[in-house]
């Protein structure tokens, strides 16, 4: 990969990490209410993944979902905007930190209904398939969801009618407070592909690169084969499963130790190693970030709230 | 009488019926090690253990499905679904299974099931996690569909439902676990199929239930004040109806306002209105009004819910009206 898509996938990462922390501390000030699913630690997750498609390849994820929207291309500005529940945010302030899309960046949503966004990525490729096109949808959603039999009746129909569809679990270890060894028949969620046939693989997903590298390998595969592949990235959630966790189900030391393992310092630690990017680069970009981030902010208290006929509008197309 | 939160009242029904019949348990997502979404079940787990309640996978349909199951062979399970809008993906199993399972085999099986679940909007969650889609689920005979107002008849009602030998749908309000009440000392039960007045009042009658009881309860006192005296009826069971209080009363104001949180259209207020017109109709005054969500999905944007959710001013507005 390039010197300077390396930096970029670099500024991704922080980006989201700034984004988010900043969305903590308006969450904290009630700026922002319903449900918030941070994504912290698993940034390198979605940017080494996105990197990896085409511009016409669709993405549909679930509710943690605001790493994958600026991923996506989808601005900081608005992304503030929509948690703070504004005209301005790409959903209009109607959707919310959960159900954040923009269809010019093929980014197809956030959704909230764990595994219930599995069929309709089906449904994309169906329609691709149908329309001749050899688009391919990467989808992507957590451990938790795999135990649902959305999951399964999607995966099923996507081998059977050979779908492009890149399926992309995200095991993050729990599902709210239940760990996979609680929930799931086998730990490995890459087997669960085994039943349907289906190719699949695994990929350390706390660095960026890997990522990228296993999921290009992926995307070529379902390209060329017209056939789903299941690829699951194994990563961590920093904070709590949304605001105002206990975490009472981990230890302390358990997020600690991952914590060691931290994507961005990583990559970090990696650029300057291999001597990609000088130190200056790396904190001109946080400097970049942090500007970009108040920006942000500034764009989204001072955006207006949705007008009151907005809860009439947007019900039906027609 | 003790004053107890609405969380306190469950969770109290809960363990007393746990600790009377060991064939009763708990199953859901997040119930044990994490203490419940809604801190409902917080401790039980310690308490009971894994086998008395079990943290499922998420699998809507392998929990109500599995509970039906369970229930059939003679246990008492109580499931969970995190939140109403979560039983959409169980749908099959709530309303085309268990509510037909005793009739369809000529009463050879018993579904003593209960499925608990909270609903409700305000909490700006969006517009799948945030309905209150009662009316949905009161539509399919042989389901018993309870949802109290009060810890009291949260506490007498979810017990009741424990010893029910039919499938209970028990639905909670995602904002009143910390409303407060006074529930009587000791042992006691709430028949599940009896509304109740829960104020006096002559000159109009409310017909509500859960949430809009909260709501309705805060307009009476408003309108006390301008020396306008309502009675609220409770309907607490939405199957079966009970609308004895609810004509009783009507019969002696004369005008009726019915307060629902869901949709207005095919809902819990279009039942009870045409029940009035068809039973009382000689008594109707005035037209009688709807008071319920505006016909949209919820919005995330807080100005937007709330404006979209009923409110105690149009519950005071509605009154005025019929009175006019
Ligand atoms: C059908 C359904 N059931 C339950 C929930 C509540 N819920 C939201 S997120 C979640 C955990 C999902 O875990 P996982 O799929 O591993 O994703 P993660 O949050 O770890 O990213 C649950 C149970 C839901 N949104 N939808
Ligand atoms: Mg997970």
């Amino acid at each position: 990969m390039k010197k300077e898509q390396q930096i970029d996938l670099y500024y991704q990462m922080v980006l989201i990490r700034r984004v988010e922390e900043r969305g903590a501390e308006l969450y904290q000030a009630g700026k922002i209410g319903g449900f918030m699913h941070l994504y912290i630690g698993q940034e390198a997750v979605s940017t080494g993944l996105i990197a990896a498609r085409e511009p016409r390849d669709r993405v549909i994820t679930a509710y943690r979902d605001h790493g994958v929207a600026l991923n996506c291309g989808i601005s900081a500005n608005e992304v503030m905007a929509e948690l703070l529940g504004k005209a301005t945010g790409m959903s209009k302030g109607k959707g919310g930190s959960m159900h954040m899309a923009d269809t010019s960046k093929n980014m197809w949503g956030g959704h909230a209904i764990v595994g219930g966004h599995l069929p309709i990525a089906s449904g994309f490729a169906i329609g691709d398939q149908y329309a001749g096109n050899d688009n391919i949808t990467i989808c992507m959603f957590g451990d938790g969801a795999t135990n649902i039999g959305y999951f399964h009746e999607a995966l099923n129909i996507a081998k059977t009618w050979g779908l492009r569809v890149l399926w992309v679990c995200e095991n993050n270890q729990y599902g709210m407070g239940t760990s996979v060894d609680r929930a799931s028949a086998v730990t490995e969620i890459r087997q669960k592909a085994e039943g349907y046939g289906m190719k699949n693989g695994q990929v350390d997903g706390m660095d960026v690169l890997k990522v990228y590298d296993a999921a290009k390998e992926a995307l070529e595969f379902v390209r060329t084969n017209s056939q789903p592949y299941l690829l699951e990235i194994d990563t961590y959630r920093f904070r709590g499963h949304s605001m105002g966790d206990p975490e009472r189900y981990r230890k302390a030391e358990e997020v600690k130790k991952w914590q060691e393992n931290d994507p961005i310092g990583i990559f970090n630690k990696y650029l300057l190693d291999k001597k990609i990017a000088t130190r200056k680069t790396l904190d001109d970009i946080e400097a970049q970030v942090e500007e970009e981030v108040i920006k942000a902010v500034e764009f989204a208290e001072a955006s207006p709230e949705p007008a009151p006929e907005e809860l009439y509008t947007d019900i039906f197309a027609d | 009488m003790a004053k107890i939160t609405m969380r306190e009242a469950i969770s109290q029904a809960l363990m007393e019926e746990m600790d009377r019949d060991p064939a009763v348990f708990i199953m859901g997502e997040e119930v044990g090690v994490w203490g419940g979404t809604y801190a409902v079940t917080k401790g039980f787990f310690d308490k009971y253990g894994a086998k008395r309640v079990k943290d499922t996978p998420i699998a809507e349909n392998a929990i109500i499905g599995g509970a039906i199951g369970a229930a059939m062979v003679g246990q008492r399970p109580v499931a969970e679904l995190m939140t109403i809008n979560f039983g959409f993906s169980a749908m099959d199993y709530i309303v085309n299974q268990a509510p037909k399972l005793h009739y369809m085999f000529g009463g050879q099986f018993k579904v003593p099931l209960v499925i608990r679940a909270v609903g409700g909007g305000g909490r700006q969650l969006g517009a799948t996690h945030s309905q209150t889609p009662d009316a949905v689920f009161a539509h399919f005979p042989g389901l018993k569909v309870v949802s109290p107002g009060t810890p009291e008849d949260a506490k007498g009602l979810l017990k009741s439902a424990i010893r029910s030998d039919d499938p209970v749908l028990f639905l909670e309000h995602a904002t009143m676990y910390q409303v407060r009440g006074e529930v009587p000392e000791g042992e006691y039960t709430i028949p599940i199929g009896k509304s109740k007045v829960q104020r006096v009042g002559k000159d109009v009658t409310i017909v509500t239930y859960c949430k809009g009881l909260e709501l309705s309860m805060k307009a009476a006192e408003e309108l006390s004040k301008e020396g306008i005296e309502v009675e609220v009826v409770d309907l607490r069971t939405l199957r079966p109806l009970d609308m004895e209080p609810v004509l009783e009363s009507f019969k002696k104001t004369n005008r009726a306002v019915v307060v629902e949180e869901g949709w207005k259209s095919y809902g819990v207020g279009s039942e009870i209105v045409s029940r009035i017109y068809e039973e009382a109709f000689d008594y109707v005054d005035a037209p009688i009004i709807r008071v319920a969500q505006k016909e949209v999905p919820l919005p995330y944007n807080r100005t937007l819910e709330q404006a979209a959710l009923p409110q105690v001013a149009d519950i005071v507005a509605a009154v005025k009206e019929v009175l006019k």
